[in-house]
């Protein structure tokens, strides 16, 4: 085998492209209802918003982090926004405030695991407990509905017959990864996730970047709580219970390690799209839902496990 | 009656010959000194008989009877326990958990009784003359009391031998008293110790025979009542330099680069020494002395609680790595594999890591220019000798000398001002030593500062325009020409000498 060659194999996006691309065509045979276009912009749009998220968590688990807080924050910013707007403040003012009100949470989380140096697994478990409360206690334990049309369009309104929401995490999705794979400033997080002394002894601002990186996660998990929210027209208080595992999972399938290091942005998209993929599918065969746990269960299994294999060989 | 009995045990570790056939007797009654440099083969001889490493020739007996341990638990079989320079315990259990760790008593369906161990405990407290209480946990205790502990669960066995590695390393100055009563009751039981340390004065108020290593051969066994402090430290050394470290030339070496005054951290207290540009200046000490932490604290990795920098005559702050790198200073860390480098990138990250913005030139967005990034690297691999075909390979791969020229050549990349080089040759054959030196060397030549810090003292003497020698935290020394003699530097750095010419009487805390 050519080494060129080699490479490609070896690398972690090729082998869940090529899972993806065999699971597509499956689905083709199976049912055709899958390949309609209706069915394809469901499946992008059921996968934005963890996708989104999965951009901030990717860059932390570059340097070996993680967030447990991002559900919290989806919900958060999704009844700060909301309950804005309501009380008469533009749209757009509402939005940002929504992305602050994130960013804030995320810049806590940073302080505490960068400064006091608390791990991130207790750091955003408190923190997702805490958030939770607050949205209760902001939102005084109800939804918040009621939201003009105008708020709606920001998430669901279509350019070139695609919805925004869509539009939006293919964005940040492709800025993500060129940034994370060529920006210096983002390239410094392998460093860190590779060595973490060794990084700080290279000049690499060690605390700083981490600080930013949880600031961004935030900000990122607030920008999907508010395109949520548009969409759905309404502020759910449990909109984000099941979010961070899943992103958590998607961006170790596509490539990245817990141990930090190692990841990309379009790695973790294959990775959150073969996840919903599968549900999607599912559901198109009429499985019940009983089962779309156990067999989103094993597909993870498949995926680490393969994945570990290569590395053992590789070693 | 003879205790032990080693016959031309050797050990091999990769690229090492740890020890090469040596012949030891260790005889009952007796405490016996096992002394040497860092490097020399105690630590490995010592983690022989306790167990720990298996010998790749030659044979052990005990009382006699020929042994092969193939494990701590065997080794403790045959009566043998052991003090390690690693505390051993846990620190969430009680003190008597600890002391009975691996034979708590139990009754009959195997609960522990723990009135009994408290008990157990508190004899063994008492005869040791200790006033640890069984109850306390390990982690309340003070650092003294817990090496303390340490040793009272080696000795609450009632071993036949016992094997002591640095046992006062963190005890007080009663403790070790407490300490040498309880080794003679040990002699007197007619029990065997051998007693690993740096400190010639423990033992030499100690030991009654003492054995000298040197690069894993034993140099000499002789009696206390025969020898003396200085013939033993001139044992440790002594041999001819060999030519690896290439020739000093005679440029003047008078201007100033780094003065630091005053310097106190942590591990080291009012530090002033002038570094001068062209000079490669050596800084020896013992483990503990303080030299890392030193190097580390003025390369802002660590904090410093006093003290001024002067780079080339300005003031200079130095808040962390970054600063200092900014400023032109440069540290090559001690554990290439702790905290060098990122094994598991490539040697083409690892060579450009340190300002690595140099490679993200473009736009405001400082994008990569990858083949400017591939070319300084394939360019540094041939320049600094680096055997791999090519940079995408990832470090960890790399042999010990590879590894190491990748780090050099990282930091010789931005031409550093002032050079810290912590340990540049540690883990390295003997080829990658010769051609590390060179680079050194040529640094300097060029106008670098460089701070050598080593523990092999051939290395030292052989580059060092200067030695500065460290004793607990404090500069004992200065060495210049023909002074800077391995006997001479031992000698500070065991504190047997300090600047004044004098003995330092006060070298027990």
């Amino acid at each position: 085998m050519s080494t060129m060659f080699s490479k490609i194999v070896r690398m972690r996006e090729f082998f869940i492209l090529g899972l993806v691309i065999i699971c597509v065509v499956l689905m083709s045979f199976l049912s055709p209802a899958f390949l309609n276009p209706v069915n394809i912009s469901a499946l992008f749009l059921a996968m934005s918003v963890n996708m989104i998220v999965a951009v901030g968590m990717t860059v932390l688990m570059v340097f070996g982090s993680f967030d447990l807080s991002v559900g919290s924050v989806v919900e958060l910013s999704g009844v700060v926004t909301a309950l804005l707007i309501l009380s008469g403040l533009p749209i757009a003012v509402a939005i940002l405030a929504g992305v602050m009100s994130g960013a804030l949470i995320g810049w806590l989380n940073g302080i505490i695991v960068a400064k006091i140096g608390v791990n991130p697994f207790m750091t955003t478990l408190a923190m997702m407990t805490l958030v939770q409360g607050l949205v209760l206690i902001i939102s005084g334990g109800n939804d918040v509905s009621g939201l003009p049309q105008a708020f709606a369009n920001v998430g669901t309104g279509r350019f070139l017959g695609i919805e925004s929401s869509i539009w939006i995490m293919l964005l940040v999705t492709l800025i993500g990864d060129f940034l994370l794979r060529r920006a210096k400033f983002f390239r410094q997080y392998y460093y860190i996730g590779g060595n973490e002394k060794a990084a700080g002894l290279s000049g690499i601002n060690v605390s700083k970047l981490v600080i930013i990186a949880f600031v961004l996660q935030g900000a990122f998990a607030a920008l999907a709580g508010i395109l949520l929210a548009s969409r759905m027209a309404d502020a759910s208080l449990s909109s984000g219970a099941n979010i961070a595992l899943p992103v958590i999972a998607g961006v170790v399938i596509g490539g990245a390690s817990l141990k930090g290091g190692e990841g990309t942005v379009i790695g973790a998209f294959l990775g959150i799209f073969l996840m919903t993929m599968i549900v999607n599918a599912l559901n198109l065969l009429g499985v019940s839902v009983n089962w779309q746990s156990a067999v989103t269960g094993l597909v993870l299994f498949v995926a680490i496990i393969v994945d570990a294999l290569m590395r053992r060989k590789e070693a | 009656m003879i205790a032990l009995k080693v016959d031309g045990v050797s050990k091999f570790f990769p690229g090492v010959h740890a020890l090469d056939r040596v012949d030891f007797v260790l005889e009952e009654g007796k405490v016996h000194g096992l002394v040497g440099e860092n490097g020399a083969g105690k630590s490995t001889l010592f983690n022989i008989l306790a167990g720990v490493y298996r010998p790749d020739g030659g044979s052990i007996e005990v009382r006699g009877q020929q042994v092969a341990f193939s494990s701590r638990h065997d080794a403790m079989l045959h009566g043998i326990s052991a003090v390690f320079q690693e505390l051993s315990l846990s620190p969430n259990l009680s003190v008597a958990e600890n002391i009975f760790a691996n034979r708590q008593p139990t009754n009959r369906l195997g609960v522990v009784n723990k009135r009994s161990l408290q008990e157990l405990s508190a004899e063994e407290s008492k005869k040791f003359g200790s006033e640890v209480r069984p109850r306390d946990l390990v982690r309340s205790l003070s650092i003294s009391d817990q090496q303390t502990v340490e040793i009272m669960k080696a000795l609450s066995g009632d071993p036949y031998i016992l094997l002591l590695d640095e046992p006062t390393s963190s005890l007080t100055k009663n403790r070790v008293d407490q300490l040498f009563e309880n080794i003679r009751k040990c002699k007197e039981a007619g029990r065997a110790v051998i007693y690993v340390s740096h400190n010639l004065w423990e033992v030499f108020a100690i030991c009654d025979v003492i054995t000298v290593l040197k690069d894993g051969q034993i140099v000499a066994t002789v009696n206390k009542e025969d020898t003396n402090e200085e013939k033993v430290a001139a044992m440790m050394v002594g041999r001819e330099l060999g030519n690896i470290y290439g020739v000093r030339d005679n440029l003047p070496r008078n201007q100033t680069a780094l003065k630091v005054s005053g310097l106190t951290g942590e591990k080291f207290k009012d530090i002033t020494f002038d570094m001068h540009k062209g000079e490669i200046l050596g800084l020896y000490g013992l483990a503990g002395a303080g030299r890392t932490e030193l190097a580390r604290a003025i390369f802002g990795a660590e904090p410093l609680t006093a003290g001024e920098l002067e780079l080339d005559g300005k003031r200079v702050q130095v808040r962390s790595p970054r600063q200092a790198i900014e400023a032109g200073l440069g540290y090559l860390t001690e554990d290439r594999r702790v905290d060098g480098l990122f094994l598991q990138d490539s040697i083409r990250n690892n060579l450009v890591a340190v300002k690595v913005g140099d490679f993200f030139p473009k736009s405001i967005l400082k994008l990569r220019d990858f083949k400017l990034m591939k070319e300084t690297a394939n360019n540094l691999v041939r320049q600094y000798n680096v055997a791999t075909n090519t940079i995408e390979r990832k470090v960890g791969k790399l042999s010990g000398g590879n590894q190491q020229k990748v780090l050099m050549a990282r930091w010789l990349r931005i031409k550093p001002r002032v050079f810290f080089c912590d340990e540049p040759t540690r883990g390295v054959d003997v080829g990658s030593k010769s051609e590390i030196y060179s680079y050194i060397r040529e640094l300097a030549k060029e106008g670098a500062a460089v701070l050598l810090i080593s523990s092999d003292l051939r290395e030292i003497i052989g580059l060092s325009d200067r030695v500065l020698v460290m004793f607990k935290g404090k500069i004992a020394g200065e060495l210049r020409g023909e002074e800077k003699s391995e006997e001479n530097i031992i000698m500070y750095a065991m504190g047997l000498l300090n600047r004044k010419g004098g003995r330092d009487v006060d070298n027990v805390q």
